[in-house]
């Protein structure tokens, strides 16, 4: 009982490290370009969730200043996990140009198949 | 003048970032390329006043949006960041006179105005990553240079640098990432994204916060790690280095892995030395073993590689290993001895792939095996490529030497005799891979296929020059580097105590 | 290229409520949920739902290339214009409080010019992609 207590206080932790290595995981493991784009942007959203647990005050409100509330949860990782969204729809949509664009060049998107094409 | 005087902090990151975006409207090869060559002769100067002031004066900080640190955004300039600034802005200066003809040649008349926004984006990126002293706004501008230089990367004109813009894109974000994570763990222990102020409240902090202080650490090591590609961690730089168009490629190796160092020296000395006494910790170990396996295995795999521009690209991972050696033995000489091979470094390796870009210029190959006889055709270019490839291996008289001699001395007063051994021995190897082009271009007949070339037009030749002369000036006279490399150690080691 | 009367006219009907829409998020930004971001997909919505419907050479017609490709840059550009006018009024880089006599009449304004810059930027990067992929393959 102790143990699932424990556990039922810091779920949210276990889903973000479950997160963080399947996205690794499929990182590395999958040869498909595409796959690693996927896997990649699991890794990245892990750590979304990472800033942001801690964030969210329970019973906190949005950090606009009223007298009907004292209980503010903190703005900050909002907007910096923000700025890392964008970082990381950036780095997804080159990521995803690229891949268009190797397949037009090589007629394939595994990286194991290209690897014999041009020796590396 | 005031106007001007007042905001260079920030003038160093809006002007370059304003020249990108005014190079991408502008859609026209020759405009926005002169506008890039404004923009990169005017950064030196900034970076030479900012880094004057911080010697004389201290520390400048800057608010910016006039919130004041630790609240705000801070850019701090102090002598470490502003020997880095100076670096980047003064190689950027050297080299871009090159870029008209290479980058006409290589990405086409279409590309070439999103090219210089893409290089002046990637410049933003790397000054932003050194000037900041906020630790988030650092991973924003790290990504800002990381998405320009895979775009940069993307631009050559042989379709496996799409396959190498796309690993470099994977392992990048992976490391950029975990880089996240770290700042993230340190965020949660402080509260704080301010460095100065990080470091205040991991000095003050309990103990019992030290397991989560070494995940943080960890997590930033590997993180920037991967940016600056320590062995293991380099699978990405030779193709990347190897396809990237030519100018592209001598502006990352002298700025791209450089800025990765430079963040990795601030975490580890700045932010964490004072609270968490990492010699306490296998780091150093971890570090000196690592870039001893740099130094050795990346010079070896460089021996038996036939593409020139793969080759320096090996040869770049050992030279990372010095730097990391430096910073490994962690005293003063070797701290100086790492710092100032970013400099040398720098400027070699510049060098040597301005070389191989005239070369790819005047024959469109850089295989060793059809440059027979080059050096004959094209005098001052092979020349430039001999005087630079012998700073690469520590001749004497080069500035190479004073990097190894400051790492050789380091390591004696630590007495890792051994260590000196392992330098002279990998300095040996690099004797084996710059000696083969130099046998091949110089002392064989003159190929067919090379009958033709001479050397190139001046624009191009004359940074060449300009940085082959440097690598023999600053082997003499070691005031400008050395000199502020050893006020850097001892900066970074007065954070130590 | 749809030839379904319905369609046509039907789009025809709902494209000035999308604008509308588009103008209310980006306006309604500084109050509630909104903003540069999501304005500027609507916009670029707009734009490809044209597209969808009578060809990719119709929207062409509505934002040519080349003033798409102006609308990545120019929207930055006023992002950083606006941080840069904070040097001439006498604040630091970004100071928005500057911008108007009071301060916080002057954040409103350049959290207002911000956002602006941010949807051409949006819409711009958007309709660009959908651009440079649907001409792929031809």
């Amino acid at each position: 009982m102790e143990a699932f207590l424990d556990f039922a206080d810091r779920y949210n932790y276990v889903i973000t490290i479950f997160l963080m290595i399947a996205g690794l995981y499929i990182v590395v493991a999958r040869s498909n370009m595409v796959k690693k784009l996927v896997g990649l942007s699991i890794f990245q959203t892990s750590v979304y969730l990472l800033y942001l647990e801690p964030a969210k005050i329970v019973g906190g409100t949005a950090p606009i200043i009223d007298p009907a509330f004292t209980v503010y949860s903190n703005p900050l990782p909002h907007v910096l996990i923000l700025t890392a969204i964008v970082v990381g729809v950036g780095t997804l949509a080159l990521g995803l140009a690229l891949v268009v664009r190797i397949n037009e060049a090589f007629g394939t998107i595994d990286d194991d198949e290209i690897k014999p094409q041009d020796g590396g | 003048m005031e106007l001007v005087s007042s905001h260079l902090p920030a003038l160093q990151i809006v002007i370059p970032l304003l020249g990108g975006l005014l190079a991408a409207l502008l859609r026209r090869g020759v405009p926005a390329f002169a506008l890039t060559l404004a923009v990169s002769w005017i950064m030196p100067v900034i970076s030479a006043v900012l880094l004057d002031r911080v010697l004389t004066g201290g520390p400048i900080s800057y608010a910016l949006g006039g919130w004041p640190p630790p609240w705000g955004i801070e850019y701090r300039v102090d002598v470490l960041n502003g020997f880095v600034l100076m670096l980047i802005s003064t190689i950027g200066a050297v080299i871009v006179p090159f870029a008209r003809r290479s980058v006409a040649l290589e990405v086409g008349e279409r590309r070439e105005a999103w090219f210089y926004c893409m290089y002046l984006m990637c410049l933003t990126g790397l000054l932003g990553v050194t000037i900041t002293g906020d630790a988030f706004n650092a991973f924003v501008f790290l990504e800002v240079s990381s998405l320009s230089t895979y775009v940069l990367i993307a631009l050559g004109r042989d379709r496996r640098a799409l396959v190498a813009a796309f690993r470099y894109l994977i392992m990048g974000t992976i490391g950029a990432t975990f880089y996240v994570i770290g700042v993230g763990f340190l965020y949660l222990l402080t509260g704080s994204l301010n460095m100065v102020d990080m470091a205040a409240r991991l000095a003050a902090a309990p103990p019992e916060m030290a397991r989560a202080m070494v995940a943080a650490l960890a997590f930033l090591t590997v993180g920037i790690s991967l940016k600056l590609a320590l062995f293991p961690l380099h699978s990405w730089l030779p193709g990347a280095y190897a396809y990237a168009p030519s100018w592209a490629t001598v502006f990352l190796s002298a700025t791209a892995t450089k800025v990765a160092i430079y963040l990795l020296v601030r975490f580890l000395f700045s932010i964490f030395g004072i609270a968490l006494d990492f010699r306490g910790l296998p780091i150093v170990e971890i570090l000196l073993a690592l870039s001893i396996a740099a130094m050795f295995i990346a010079s070896i795999i460089a021996v038996y590689q036939n593409n020139l521009k793969r080759m320096l690209a090996y040869s770049s991972l050992a030279q990372i290993g010095y730097m990391m050696l430096g910073i490994g033995i962690g005293n003063l000489a070797g701290l100086t001895g790492g710092l100032v091979h970013l400099v040398n470094h720098a400027m070699m390796k510049a060098a040597l792939f301005l070389a191989l870009g005239s070369l790819f210029y005047r024959i469109g190959t850089v295989r060793l095996a059809e440059i027979a006889g080059i050096g004959r055709k094209m005098p001052l270019t092979m020349g430039a490529f001999v005087v630079a490839g012998l700073g690469i291996i520590g001749t004497p008289g080069t500035a190479g030497f004073i990097s190894k001699w400051y790492l050789a001395v380091g390591a004696l007063d630590r007495g890792w005799w051994i260590l000196v051994f392992l330098l002279v021995v990998s300095s040996l190897i690099s004797v084996l891979y710059i000696g083969r082009v130099i046998e091949m271009a110089w002392f064989r007949p003159v190929a067919i296929q090379v009958a033709e070339a001479k050397d190139p037009p001046l624009s191009m030749l004359l940074p060449l020059l300009i940085l082959a002369a440097a690598t023999v000036y600053f082997g003499i006279d070691t005031r400008l580097t050395a000199g502020i490399a050893a006020q850097v150690a001892e900066f970074l080691l007065g954070g130590l105590r | 290229m749809s030839s379904d009367l319905i369609l046509r006219v039907g789009t025809k009907l709902i494209l000035p409520f999308i604008l509308l829409f588009a103008i209310y998020v980006q306006l309604h930004g500084d109050y509630g949920p909104g903003g540069g971001f999501q304005a500027g997909v609507i916009v670029a919505a707009v734009v490809i739902l044209i597209a969808i419907t009578f060809g990719h050479n119709a929207a062409k017609r509505v934002a040519p290339r080349g003033l798409v490709e102006c609308m990545v840059p120019m929207g930055v550009l006023i992002f950083a214009g606006t941080g840069v006018a904070g040097f001439f009024l006498g604040g630091n880089y970004l100071d928005y409080s500057v911008l108007s006599h009071d301060p916080i009449h002057g954040h409103h304004l350049g959290i207002f010019l911000v956002e602006i810059g941010v949807a051409v930027t949006v819409s711009g990067t958007m309709v660009a992609l959908f651009y440079a992929f649907v001409e792929r393959g031809r």
